[in-house]
C-alpha cells in the first residue's frame, strides 16, 4: 500500500515536472530565439534552382547556432514554399514578416519574384538578401544584393571574349530566354559593344521563351551567323532547364568552343550535373564563384555542404556563395546594432566586411550591393569549371547601368543620399 | 640507374639543344601567350614528337617542371619526357601546360598542319579542312609540300581550297593570284567559303571584289535552299515529337473523351524509367549501355501504363461524364506525380546518356543530320504505325472501338466495358511513357518535363481531329513544318505565337479539327 502510494506520488510528480519543463521549454523559446525567413520554391518550375539554397541556408544557420547563435539566441528558420508563382512570393513574404515576425528574409531567385516581394518588404519594413546575379536598375532600402549586378559579371566576360586570350570576337550572338533579365542584360550589353566599336550588322540578338527545347532552328542560325569569315561568340542568357536541350544541339551539330565559344551567365555547375559534359568542353560561364577555386575557406565550405547533404557528390554554385556571404554579413550587422531590428539592421548593413569564399573580402556597399571578384570558367569533362581569367581585385557593383541612357546619371546610395536613384543631373531624388 | 644516366644525359643535352631556337621552353609558362607562341613554333619544328605533344596538351596531360622548363607527358601514371618519348620518374612539382580555347584553336591549326602529311587521305582531308578554317598563313608551305604529293582527287580539292583561302588572306599575294583564288572556294559553296570570300569586302582591286561579290551571291543561291530543305527536315523533326507527345492523348482523350491534365507526367514517368534503367546497366552490366533505350522502351509502357490504369481505376472512372471534373482531378494527380518524383529523386535534372549511334550528326548533300532527331523520326512513326495495328488488328482494339463508338450497345455485347476503359487508357499512358524514352534524349529529365509537353499535346490532337489516329499525325507533321519554317523569320517567340493565333482561327472555322468523324456517335 505504501509502495503503491509511493509510486502514484512520484508519478504525479514526475508528469508535473515534465509539464513544467514542457511549458518552461516553450517560454523560453518563444523569448529567446530569432527568426530567420527562407522564401525559396521548393516545388514547381524554380524548384531546381532554389531547393539547394533553402538547403544551404539550414545549413548555415544551424552551423551559427553551434558557435552559439546570435546576441546569445539561437536562431529559428522559418521554410515557406511559394511554388515558383510569383503573387505567391509577396503572400509567403507577408505571412513571413506579420505573422512569423522574422527578423530578416534570405530569398527569391527570378527578377520578377524580387519584384513582387518588394512592396511588401517596403510597406512592413523588413530587410530582403537577394543572392542571384540580376539585371540591376534597381537598389531599394530593405534590398541587399548578394549576387552579381551586369558590372559584375555581363561586362567582364565580354572584355574577355575581346581579350586575346578570349578568342578576339568580332561578331556577337546574344541568345536569351524572353523575360526581364537577358532582355535587359543584352540592351547593357549591345549599348556597351557598340561603345567598343562593334557594328550593329555584327550583332544578333535572339530570343526564345521559357523551357524551349527545340533548338535545332536557333543552333543553325548560330551557325550560319559565325560563319562570316569573322570570329564569333555567343553570349547566352538562356535560363533553367533550356540550357540542357541547347548545348545538347550544340554538340550534335558539332559546334565545338574553338569554332564559336559559348559564354553563359545562367549556367553553373547544378545545370552541368544533368548533361555530359563532354561535348561542352571549353565553353564558358562567367560567375564570381566557382566550386573548383582552391581556397581553404572553400574547401571547407564544400567539405560542410557535402556532410550536410549526406552526399559526397553534391555541387556548390554562385547562388550559394552569395547566401554565405550575405547571412555572415546579416550576422555582423546585427551583433553590430545589437538588434535584430529591421530598421538598425539596415543602417549597420553598409561597411560591413565579410570574407568571400574565394580568397577575398566582400564589403557592402552604400547601393546595397557588394563587391565581387570575377572569374571566367571553362567547361571541363567532368561537369566542373576551370577558372581562365580573373579580374584584378574586386569589382564594386553598380546599380545603374553606366551603358544605358535612362539610368547612367542615376546613383544610388542609401547612407549620405538615402535614396535608391538619385539623379546627379537634376539634383534630385526620384530617378531620370 | 640506366634510367638514371639517361636522365643525366639529358640534362646535359638539354642545354645544347636550347642554343637554337625551341619552341619547347614557351609551354613552360602560366600565360596563354606564350604557350600559343609554343603550338605554333611546335607546327612549323616538323618535329615527329609534336603531335603527341600537341594532342597530350589539348587532354590537359602535358606538365612542366618549373625549375629547368623540361615537359613532360603524363600517359595514366606513367610519365614520359616529352622531347625523347624516354620514361621518366615521377615528380610531385610538375606543374600542367594550361590549355584555353585560344590555345586549343592554335592546337587545331598546328594539328591542321602536322596531318597534312599524315598517310591516312581521311585525316588529310580533316587536316586541310582546318587549315582552310584557319586560314594560317604559317601553314602555306606545308600546303605546297602537300599538295605537290597528293595523289587522292578528293583531298586535293581540299587542299587546293585551302590554299586559296590561305593565299587570299597572305598579304603581298598578286591581284591574278587573288582572282584564281576565287572560284575553288566558291566551288566549295558552304558558310565557311563565304565567310573566306567576305574577308574580300575590303580588297584594293575592282576585280577582285566584283569576282568575290559574285561568288558570295552563288554561294548565298546554293544556301538558302539547302535552309529550305534544312528547316523542312527540322520541322519535321519538332513535328515526330509533337506527334510523340500527343499520340497517347489521341487515345485517352481523342477516344475516350477523358481530358487528362497528367498526360505529361507519364511522358514524364517513362523518361524517368529510362534514367532508372540506365543507372541499373552502368552500374550492373555497362556492355549493354548499347541497348538501354531498347530495354527501357518496355519497361516505361509498363510503368507509365499501370500508373494510367491506377489513375483509371480509383479517379477517373467516378467521373466519365463530366469534363469538368475529370479536368480539374487530374490536374491535381499531375501535381501530386510531380512531387512525388520531386521528393524521391530531386529537383535537379537527371542525366540520361545517348548511346553512340545517336550521338553526332552526318552530312546528307550539304544538309547536316542529326542521328538522335533522326532516330526520333524513324522511332515515332513505328509507334504511330503499332497503335494504328493495335487499334485495328487486333480483338483488343476492336473492343475498344466497339466500347467509344457505343458503350451499351457494346455491354450488351457482353463486353467488359470498366475493363475495356481501364486498359484503354492504361494503353495511351503507357505510349506517353514510351514518348518519354525519347524525349529523355532531347529534353531535361526533371520533374516538369511534362508541363511543357501537354499544351502542344491537346493542341495537336484538338488541331488533328478528336478520335482520329491519321488526324494527329497530319497536325503534327504540319504544326511542326509551319512552326520551324516560320522560326527564321519571326524568331522562336513569335512563332510559337503565330502557331497558337493560326489554330484558334482554325477551331473557329472546323470546329472538329482536320479529320472530323462522322456519324451519329459523335452527334450525340
Amino acid at each position: 500500500m505504501k509502495n503503491a502510494l509511493w509510486r502514484g506520488c512520484s508519478a504525479a510528480v514526475l508528469a508535473g515536472g515534465m509539464a513544467l519543463s514542457v511549458l518552461g521549454a516553450g517560454a523560453v523559446r518563444a523569448e529567446e530565439t530569432i527568426k530567420v525567413g527562407i522564401l525559396h520554391s521548393l516545388s514547381g518550375t524554380m524548384a531546381i534552382s532554389e531547393t539547394t539554397l533553402k538547403d544551404v541556408m539550414l545549413m548555415l544557420i544551424a552551423e551559427q547556432n553551434a558557435k552559439g547563435g546570435v546576441l546569445g539566441k539561437k536562431l529559428e528558420p522559418v521554410v515557406v514554399d511559394p511554388a515558383s508563382n510569383w503573387p505567391l512570393f509577396a503572400e509567403k513574404a507577408r505571412e513571413l514578416i506579420s505573422k512569423d515576425k522574422v527578423a530578416a528574409v534570405f530569398g527569391c531567385w527570378t527578377s520578377v519574384s524580387r519584384k513582387s516581394v518588394l512592396p511588401v518588404f517596403k510597406e512592413l519594413d523588413n530587410v530582403l538578401f537577394y543572392p542571384v546575379q540580376y539585371e540591376g536598375e534597381e537598389s531599394e532600402r530593405n534590398v541587399f544584393y548578394t549576387g552579381a549586378a551586369p558590372n559584375q559579371q555581363a561586362i567582364p566576360a565580354v572584355d574577355y571574349l575581346m581579350s586575346k586570350d578570349g578568342g578576339e570576337a568580332k561578331r556577337w550572338v546574344l541568345e536569351g530566354t524572353d523575360y526581364v533579365y537577358p532582355r535587359t542584360t543584352n540592351k547593357i550589353l549591345e549599348a556597351y559593344l557598340k561603345s567598343k566599336g562593334v557594328a550593329s550588322e555584327d550583332i544578333m540578338i535572339n530570343y526564345t521563351p521559357f523551357g524551349f527545347s527545340d533548338w535545332q532552328t536557333e543552333v543553325s542560325k548560330i551557325k550560319a551567323f559565325g560563319s562570316a569569315g569573322k570570329k564569333t561568340a555567343v553570349v547566352s542568357t538562356i535560363n533553367g532547364d533550356a540550357n540542357v536541350p541547347f548545348y545538347k544541339e550544340l554538340g550534335n551539330q558539332g559546334i565545338k568552343a574553338t569554332d564559336i565559344p559559348v559564354m553563359a551567365f545562367s549556367v553553373g555547375e547544378e545545370e552541368l550535373a544533368g548533361i555530359d559534359a563532354k561535348p561542352l568542353v571549353g565553353h564558358q560561364a562567367a560567375w564570381n564563384y566557382f566550386e573548383s577555386i582552391k581556397t581553404p575557406e572553400n574547401e571547407a565550405f564544400i567539405k560542410q555542404w557535402q556532410a550536410y547533404r549526406k552526399n559526397p557528390k553534391a555541387v556548390t554554385n554562385d547562388p550559394m556563395e552569395a547566401h554565405y556571404i550575405g547571412f555572415n554579413m546579416w550576422v555582423k550587422a546585427v551583433e553590430k546594432a545589437g538588434s535584430t531590428d529591421p530598421e538598425k539592421v539596415i543602417a549597420a548593413l553598409p561597411g560591413i566586411e565579410q570574407k568571400n569564399l574565394t580568397g577575398g573580402t566582400a564589403k557592402m556597399l552604400p547601393n546595397h550591393h557588394i563587391t565581387k571578384p570575377v572569374f571566367i570558367g571553362e567547361i571541363e569533362a567532368s561537369g566542373q569549371f576551370d577558372v581562365v581569367n580573373k579580374t584584378e581585385g574586386l569589382i564594386p557593383g553598380e546599380a545603374w547601368s553606366k551603358q544605358l541612357e535612362g539610368s547612367k546619371d542615376l546613383e544610388a546610395d542609401w547612407v549620405t543620399l538615402k535614396c535608391g536613384n538619385y539623379n546627379t543631373k537634376t539634383k534630385k531624388c526620384g530617378g531620370a | 640507374m640506366t634510367r638514371f644516366l639517361a636522365l643525366l644525359l639529358l640534362l646535359i643535352a638539354a642545354p645544347a639543344c636550347a642554343q637554337a631556337p625551341s619552341p619547347y621552353e614557351k609551354f613552360a609558362s602560366d600565360n596563354y601567350s606564350d604557350i600559343d607562341a609554343g603550338v605554333a613554333g611546335l607546327a612549323a619544328s616538323g618535329d615527329p614528337r609534336a603531335g603527341d605533344i600537341l594532342a597530350a596538351l589539348s587532354d590537359g596531360r602535358l606538365f612542366y617542371r618549373p625549375a629547368d622548363k623540361t615537359l613532360f607527358i603524363k600517359q595514366g601514371p606513367a610519365l614520359s619526357d616529352a622531347r625523347t618519348g624516354a620514361p621518366a620518374p615521377a615528380d610531385d612539382g610538375l606543374k600542367l601546360v594550361r590549355a584555353n580555347t585560344r590555345i586549343r584553336r592554335a592546337i587545331e591549326a598546328a594539328q591542321g598542319q602536322l596531318n597534312l602529311a599524315s598517310p591516312n587521305a581521311g585525316r588529310r582531308r580533316e587536316a586541310a579542312d582546318a587549315v582552310f578554317k584557319a586560314r594560317d598563313v604559317a601553314a602555306l608551305p606545308a600546303l605546297d609540300a602537300a599538295l605537290a604529293r597528293e595523289t587522292d582527287a578528293s583531298v586535293k580539292r581540299t587542299l587546293t581550297e585551302a590554299r586559296a583561302a590561305v593565299l587570299l588572306v597572305k598579304p603581298g599575294t598578286s591581284e591574278g593570284d587573288r582572282l584564281s583564288a576565287i572560284p575553288p572556294i566558291q566551288a566549295r559553296g558552304d558558310g565557311d567559303a563565304m565567310g573566306a570570300l567576305r574577308g574580300l569586302s575590303a580588297d584594293p582591286s575592282e576585280a577582285v571584289r566584283a569576282a568575290a561579290a559574285k561568288g558570295i551571291a552563288a554561294i548565298e543561291t546554293k544556301l538558302a535552299l539547302l535552309n529550305a530543305a534544312q528547316n523542312v527536315w527540322y520541322g519535321v523533326s519538332l513535328g515526330s515529337v509533337l506527334l510523340l507527345a500527343a499520340i497517347g492523348l489521341a487515345i485517352t482523350f481523342g477516344v475516350m473523351g477523358v481530358i487528362n491534365m497528367a498526360h505529361g507526367e507519364m511522358v514524364m514517368l517513362g523518361a524517368y524509367t529510362t534514367f532508372l534503367v540506365q543507372e541499373l546497366i552502368r552500374a550492373k552490366a555497362p556492355g549493354l549501355f548499347g541497348w538501354s533505350l531498347a530495354i527501357s522502351i518496355p519497361c516505361a509502357f509498363v510503368v507509365a501504363g499501370a500508373v494510367g490504369v491506377l489513375i483509371e481505376r480509383f479517379i477517373i472512372r467516378f467521373l466519365y461524364g463530366r469534363p469538368l471534373e475529370t479536368l480539374l482531378a487530374t490536374f491535381g494527380v499531375s501535381l501530386a506525380l510531380q512531387q512525388t518524383v520531386r521528393s524521391i529523386f530531386g529537383p535537379t535534372n537527371r542525366e540520361v546518356g545517348a548511346p553512340a549511334f545517336m550521338s553526332g550528326a552526318f552530312d546528307l548533300f550539304g544538309l547536316s543530320v542529326t542521328l538522335g532527331r533522326m532516330w526520333i523520326v524513324a522511332f515515332s512513326i513505328a509507334v504511330f504505325f503499332g497503335l494504328m495495328f493495335v487499334l485495328r488488328k487486333t480483338s483488343f482494339g476492336l473492343k475498344t472501338r466497339a466500347v467509344t463508338q457505343n458503350r451499351r450497345m457494346a455491354a450488351a455485347m457482353g463486353i467488359r466495358t470498366p475493363y475495356v476503359d481501364a486498359m484503354t487508357f492504361g494503353l495511351g499512358s503507357g505510349i506517353a511513357g514510351i514518348a518519354g524514352v525519347a524525349l529523355s534524349q532531347i529534353d531535361n529529365v526533371s520533374p516538369n518535363l511534362g508541363q511543357s509537353y501537354i499544351i502542344d499535346s491537346f493542341l495537336v490532337v484538338v488541331f488533328g481531329g478528336v478520335g482520329s489516329l491519321w488526324g494527329t499525325l497530319v497536325a503534327a507533321l504540319t504544326l511542326g513544318v509551319a512552326n520551324k519554317l516560320a522560326e527564321p523569320y519571326f524568331g522562336a517567340v513569335l512563332a510559337k505565337i503565330g502557331m497558337l493565333v493560326f489554330i484558334i482561327l482554325f477551331i473557329q472555322k472546323r470546329p472538329r479539327g482536320l479529320f472530323a468523324l462522322k456519324g451519329r456517335a459523335v452527334e450525340s
